[in-house]
């Protein structure tokens, strides 16, 4: 009776795309001959196709690169906020998760601007001391640039998944730990991680989910560095441009049932190896 | 049942009398200076954001990014951004708030009944519903954005605002966070005795279970708020006309203008607006500190 409404809207707006864009998936349009079932030729034709891989690559290695340093810093501030030694710890939180409430828009604006060696701060410094920085819209910086971006924008949320995970650790297990004569080191690793693993694989899940899903960043970029930022940059980007500029929508739904693939095949693997451990 | 009825009030922050060293222990400057530098980093854009919007767009050009320039025209830029355009940025942010009242509201109210379900009743397939929303969370969104278009076209919503509204009303992330929220606020025995006393389910939920569920709700409905404010991708796809624009889009079309052939390029308005855009996000944020923290620690409890 309560879940009622919850699962009508549900079926609407998750299952019922999924089973559109699967039946989409095994079709292609032509100029010629119209509408035929094409079995699994798109999926062929994606596995063959440069572009799809390039941008998968792209976003694996923005993954392996972007999500271990952003949730490293998230970490660490959340165990020196937990650990009651800072001056000011609420300022701290609320301060660092601040930029979570900035959307994706107005952080890739700001950046990008910041960026810029017009009025950016790139630029001011290269005024300033005479020297030429990198530009960091060039191709060769650009993805790095856009780690900055999403670690940015992300690093206070999940300090705070952390944090609210370490507030519920019970403090008998400190004191009993004082008692035996174990060091601050030895108490985050033996008590706080393993107390906060549940937390840890969710927020690796959903950054995953976040990497293989990148679109806003490098889609706003974009307008400011086009030479660095193709139609294909990620297959995010690469399902977009192939359903609303170049109309293949039977295409476009192949690619992003790919990526919707392999991003839950990759968390569910991360889900098994963090569970497993905690048992 | 007046008894029954407790005010709504935040759980009380978990005060445990700390133990000295371990619990307890000196504070430490070089720590605090250390955790300073992500802060700066934190904040650094946001003042970057909040000098610039002062700024005359010849200024933007000649002066240092992290300081004043030589006029200051915040004003100047705030009447400049709201009427622009026979006040396009006002339009915007009336949709926006339309969006989110509608969409964060409308997500925030399904995730409680559907999370106070789950946790408080035994129905056959509860299972199956768990399984399938987590599921969900895994799918891309563009694996759905695509034939979600291709389906309001049909039905003729794209272009509309119902075409933003109705997907944002699914956060399967706010039904977990009340699922787990109710499981621990509502004690079984609250609800055991409402019903003796001759409450109907609804009347139980309204007047014994939402009271007590007032943080997770906060929590769950600043975080959809959020989702539905930043919202980019879903009406990018969804809406042609800029009438139906939100913020987030309209500001990317008026940066965007720049690039145009012919397009007045109007950085200062871009600035500006994007600093109108999130302070209402961040004043949410910071007056509702109190009922969210408690609200996440509930919530993680679980985990």
């Amino acid at each position: 009776m309560f879940v009622g409404p919850f699962m009508l809207v549900f079926a609407l707006v998750f299952l019922a795309p999924i089973a559109y864009s699967l039946y989409l998936s095994v079709f292609r349009t032509q100029m010629v001959g119209g509408t035929t079932f094409v079995g699994l030729e798109n999926y062929a034709q994606a596995f063959a196709d440069p572009q799809f891989w390039e941008g998968l690559g792209r976003v694996s290695l923005f993954l392996l690169v972007q999500v271990p340093i952003m949730l490293g810093i998230a970490l660490l501030v959340a165990l020196a906020i937990d650990s009651g030694r800072l001056y000011g710890k609420s300022f701290f939180r609320i301060s660092i998760f601040m930029p979570y409430a900035v959307p994706a828009v107005v952080a890739a604006l700001m950046w990008g601007f910041m960026y810029g060696t017009r009025f950016g701060l790139v630029g001011n410094i290269n005024d300033a001391f005479g020297v030429s920085l990198p530009n960091p819209l060039s191709p060769d910086l650009v993805l790095a640039s856009i780690g900055n971006i999403v670690t940015w924008e992300f690093v206070g949320y999940n300090m705070l998944i952390f944090y609210s995970a370490l507030r519920v650790v019970p403090h008998s297990l400190y004191e009993a730990a004082e008692i035996d004569g174990a060091g601050q080191w030895r108490v985050i690793s033996a008590i706080k991680l393993p107390a906060i693993r549940g937390a840890l694989v969710i927020a690796t899940i959903f950054s995953i989910i976040g990497s293989f899903q990148l679109f806003n960043e490098p889609s706003i970029l974009q307008s400011l560095a086009p030479n660095a930022i193709t139609t294909s940059y990620t297959p995010n980007l690469y399902a977009y441009s192939l359903s609303f500029s170049g109309q293949q929508y039977n295409y476009s739904a192949t690619v992003a049932i790919i990526m919707g693939l392999i991003t839950m095949v990759i968390a569910y693997v991360v889900q098994l190896r963090g569970m497993r451990k905690e048992a | 049942m007046s008894t029954l009825t407790a005010p709504a009030r935040p759980a009380p922050r978990l005060r445990t009398p700390r133990h000295h060293s371990v619990a307890r222990p000196r504070r430490s400057p070089l720590l605090t200076v250390l955790t300073a530098v992500v802060l700066v980093y934190s904040l650094v854009p946001l003042a970057w954001l909040l000098i610039n919007a002062t700024k005359t767009q010849e200024d933007l050009f000649s002066s240092f990014g992290l300081w004043f320039g030589d006029s200051f025209s915040l004003w100047d830029n705030i009447v400049t951004t709201l009427t622009y355009d026979d006040g396009v940025f006002v339009r915007w942010f009336g949709n926006t708030v339309l969006y989110v009242v509608v969409g964060a509201g409308g997500a925030t109210f399904l995730a409680i009944l559907g999370g106070y379900a789950l946790a408080k009743f035994d129905f056959p397939g509860k299972r199956g519903v768990f399984a399938l929303v987590i599921g969900a969370v895994a799918v891309p969104g563009t694996a759905l954005a695509v034939p979600t278009f291709l389906m309001f076209s049909q039905l003729g919503l794209t272009n509309t605002p119902w075409a933003v509204i109705i997907p944002s009303l699914i956060s399967p992330f706010g039904l977990y966070l009340m699922w787990t929220f109710a499981a621990e606020a509502i004690p079984g025995e609250l609800l055991e005795a409402a019903r003796i006393d001759g409450a109907g389910e609804f009347r139980t939920f309204f007047r014994v279970s939402l009271p007590l569920l007032a943080p997770g709700i906060v929590t769950v409905l600043l975080f959809t708020m959020v989702a539905t404010w930043n919202n980019y991708f879903l009406p990018l796809i969804m809406l042609r006309d800029s009438s139906w624009y939100p913020l987030t889009l309209g500001l990317n079309a008026w940066n965007a203008q720049a690039a145009t052939a012919g397009g007045e390029a109007i950085f200062n308005l871009v600035i500006t607006g994007a600093l109108l855009t999130i302070l209402p996000l961040v004043a949410a944020f910071l007056l509702l500190q109190r009922y969210w923290q408690s609200g996440l620690a509930a919530g993680s409890v679980k985990e």
